[in-house]
């Protein structure tokens, strides 16, 4: 498939940093407290075992300090966070009853009406509380479970509570036992054996009220021999003060199972984007992470994967995209715990007017992991000379018979690059757009194509103005 | 008549001075040749009509159809027709020829022709050039070898259609073959519409694309003007001929 840059048409920024009129029905106040999570549970009416593993979820996240090993979170105020917000009483099934404000933003979202329909499945989530959902009909026969979360909890109780944070448990971080606290939405999926659900599935993710964090919750099981790609596109209007993201994604890919995760990720630059995603990854099967970060004032997001199964294998491609005032530091963590396991990461990030990208791994291959192989590639592009990259490679490896590479490059844009596109008529921006475009291609093009396009405009809004 | 006019020329490279004086007027329609030895300031002269950013005017003018491009960037250039076929054909990773040529046409002409014409025109183009079609496919000019690098700059300039084609060295490199083939990729592009100037060290490029005009170049200035059988006399009595106060 091949995403002609060409047809691009260039939008103006105004449709990614749009905003609606708040109208809720519940707005809890700011800050946290046993008082708050419990509140939010007993809104929900979630069984008690939920209430109990919130609250437990509270006391750790009290108990631990904030990670100081990486971007600086000094801007972080907990107590200036609005927890719950729930729009509309329950979620919506059925498309017209999706309040008329919704949609529109839907609208401004670039969402076109065939690709709603042609979409078979499109959980879109405003504020903390999805409001539609439809899943196309075959795959409900095939018994493809596509819902917000916390409907899956209500409709698949005994499901849920067996995948629930078993791939991230509660002690893991701080901004994991955060989210165990006080999540909400998300999306939970199931796809039963052998069933190729062979269009993405696709969720649509939005903040918009100021100071209101969003604490998605994420659960996504592949069954065995399953096939199934979830893509989650993000955009945000633009406020002034700090915002936070703190997401949990939990990805179960059994025997033979091929799952694939996406994101674009292109929050208002004010919001602190701090999210686990982890993959168990069974004999056979291949989890897929495809991240791609251009927003946010600073993102700290490290897809992991363990290699649990003999012959599983985990990709995982990312693209980091930091303008001025952005440090975005995107990772990648693989543990090989059984033969024959492979990893490929690829990092690509782009540092512009001063931001700054970080690309943090962690590869650990257990003894008894033999055969084992493992392949990493960061490039850096650097814009400027007052932007900056840094790349922390750590190795942990105990099985000798074992197979790993490392490979880093640094570039930057080569004036004559410049100067032999200028001269096919092609603007100082355009030209400069192309060659960033060039730089991200191999994880673009694995991208559906209508977010490879939004990811070519994306960088083409960021590079205009940037250079002359 | 529509004409590039290059009058007084002087170029600077990081101060030093390169083009001292250089005068030479290409009419459309017209192929002239530019000869020279290593040094003479032949890629400057390229470089400096398509603006790059590093070659400083120091004096003269540089007019195409009456108007002086100086001021304007290689973008601008190339919207009014210039075109540049380089010697060393920068690569960039990631971006299909395909894409590339796409935008370029959008650029050039401010809308792109329909999927369809594109891919017939870059078909014919590639068949001229015997390209193998995967090439369009291929990341531009990404490990191409030197003889496909010269060949995609002249595809280039089949679909790009420029009024004046600065050709810098399309010879160098080649194999006869391979010069051949490109000779009749640039001889079916001449036409009333397009001026060319072939930029050049040696005279066999010659043989096969054959100019209205020839002039030599040396120390940064036009020394001597003649037309085809000029380049003739160059192969049989050398550079030093010319040095030593040769006149046509």
């Amino acid at each position: 498939m091949s995403n002609s840059v060409s047809d691009l048409e260039i939008g103006s920024y105004e449709r990614y940093g749009f905003h609606q009129p708040e109208k809720y029905l519940v707005k809890m106040d700011k800050g946290l407290s046993r008082h708050v999570v419990e509140e939010i549970s007993e809104y929900k009416n979630e069984p008690s075992w939920m209430r109990e593993f919130r609250l437990k979820a509270l006391d750790i996240f009290l108990k631990f300090p904030m990670p100081t090993w990486g971007a600086d979170l000094s801007g972080v105020h907990f107590d200036d966070i609005h927890y719950y917000v729930r729009p509309t009483e329950k979620p919506q099934q059925n498309w017209d009853e999706v309040p008329e404000e919704i949609k529109d933003t839907f609208v401004k979202l670039g969402i076109p009406e065939a690709e709603r329909k042609f979409l078979a499945g499109v959980g879109a989530q405003y504020e903390s509380e999805m409001v539609y959902h439809s899943l196309q009909k075959q795959w409900e026969e095939m018994g493809v479970i596509f819902l917000d979360t916390d409907t899956g909890l209500r409709q698949y109780p005994d499901l849920f509570r067996e995948y629930f944070a078993k791939v991230v448990p509660l002690s893991d971080n701080k901004l994991a036992a955060l989210n165990s606290a006080v999540w909400s939405g998300g999306s939970f999926i199931y796809i039963p054996p052998g069933v190729h659900v062979t269009i993405p599935l696709q969720a649509y993710f939005r903040i918009n009220a100021q100071n209101m964090g969003q604490f998605e919750r994420t659960l996504i099981i592949a069954d065995e021999g399953s096939n199934v790609h979830y893509v989650e596109g993000c955009t945000a209007p633009v406020y002034s003060s700090d915002s936070l993201h703190a997401a949990v994604v939990e990805c179960f890919a059994k025997k033979g199972a091929r799952l694939r995760y996406t994101t674009i990720q292109n929050w208002s630059r004010n919001v602190y984007n701090l999210v686990t995603k982890r993959a168990v990854a069974e004999e056979d099967a291949i989890v897929e992470w495809v991240d791609c970060n251009l927003g946010s004032k600073t993102t700290m997001k490290y897809p992991a994967v363990f290699l649990k199964g003999r012959g599983a294998r985990a990709d995982i491609l990312s693209v980091a995209y930091a303008g001025s005032g952005q440090h975005i530091e995107a990772g990648s963590k693989v543990i090989h715990a059984a033969p024959h396991t492979t990893s490929v990461i690829v990092s690509k990030s782009i540092s512009r007017g001063g931001g700054r990208t970080s690309y943090r791994g962690l590869l650990k291959v257990l003894a008894g992991a033999v055969g084992a192989k493992s392949n990493v590639r960061c490039d850096a592009l650097l814009m400027d000379e007052e932007s900056r990259s840094d790349t922390y490679p750590y190795m942990d490896v105990k099985e000798e018979k074992s197979t790993l590479g490392h490979e880093a490059t640094v570039s930057k844009i080569a004036d004559e690059q410049l100067f032999y596109l200028m001269t096919r008529g092609l603007s100082q921006s355009q030209a400069t757009a192309l060659i960033v475009q060039g730089f991200i291609e191999p994880v673009v093009k694995e991208l559906p194509m209508e977010y490879a396009l939004e990811m070519n405009r994306l960088i083409q809004l960021q590079m205009e103005g940037s250079v002359g | 008549m529509d004409s590039l006019e290059i009058l007084d020329l002087h170029t600077s490279v990081e101060g030093n001075e390169i083009l001292r004086g250089l005068s030479l007027t290409v009419p459309k329609g017209e192929v002239h040749a530019l000869m020279g030895p290593n040094g003479s300031g032949k890629s400057t002269l390229a470089n400096t009509l398509l603006g790059h950013p590093g070659y400083e005017v120091t004096r003269g003018d540089v007019r195409w159809k009456g108007e002086s491009l100086l001021g304007l960037g290689p973008d601008e250039r190339a919207k009014r027709g210039l075109f540049l076929a380089f010697q060393y054909p920068a690569e960039i990773y990631g971006v299909s020829v395909t894409n590339f040529l796409r935008m370029a046409q959008m650029a050039r002409f401010g809308q792109a022709c329909c999927f369809s014409d594109f891919h017939k025109a870059l078909k014919q183009q590639m068949e001229v050039l015997e390209i193998d079609p995967a090439f369009s496919q291929r990341y531009l000019n990404e490990g191409f070898s030197g003889g496909e690098k010269k060949r995609h700059e002249i595809l280039q300039m089949g679909m790009l259609e420029p009024e004046m084609a600065i050709l810098d060295e399309t010879d160098s490199g080649l194999d006869i073959d391979a010069m051949k083939i490109v000779a009749r990729g640039v001889n079916r592009l001449r036409g009333p519409n397009i001026g060319m100037l072939l930029i050049t060290h040696y005279q066999r490029l010659l043989n096969y694309i054959i100019p209205d005009r020839i002039h030599i170049l040396m120390d940064g200035r036009i020394v001597l003007s003649g037309d085809k059988d000029l380049a003739l006399e160059l192969e049989e009595r050398g550079y030093d001929w010319v040095r030593n106060g040769a006149t046509a």
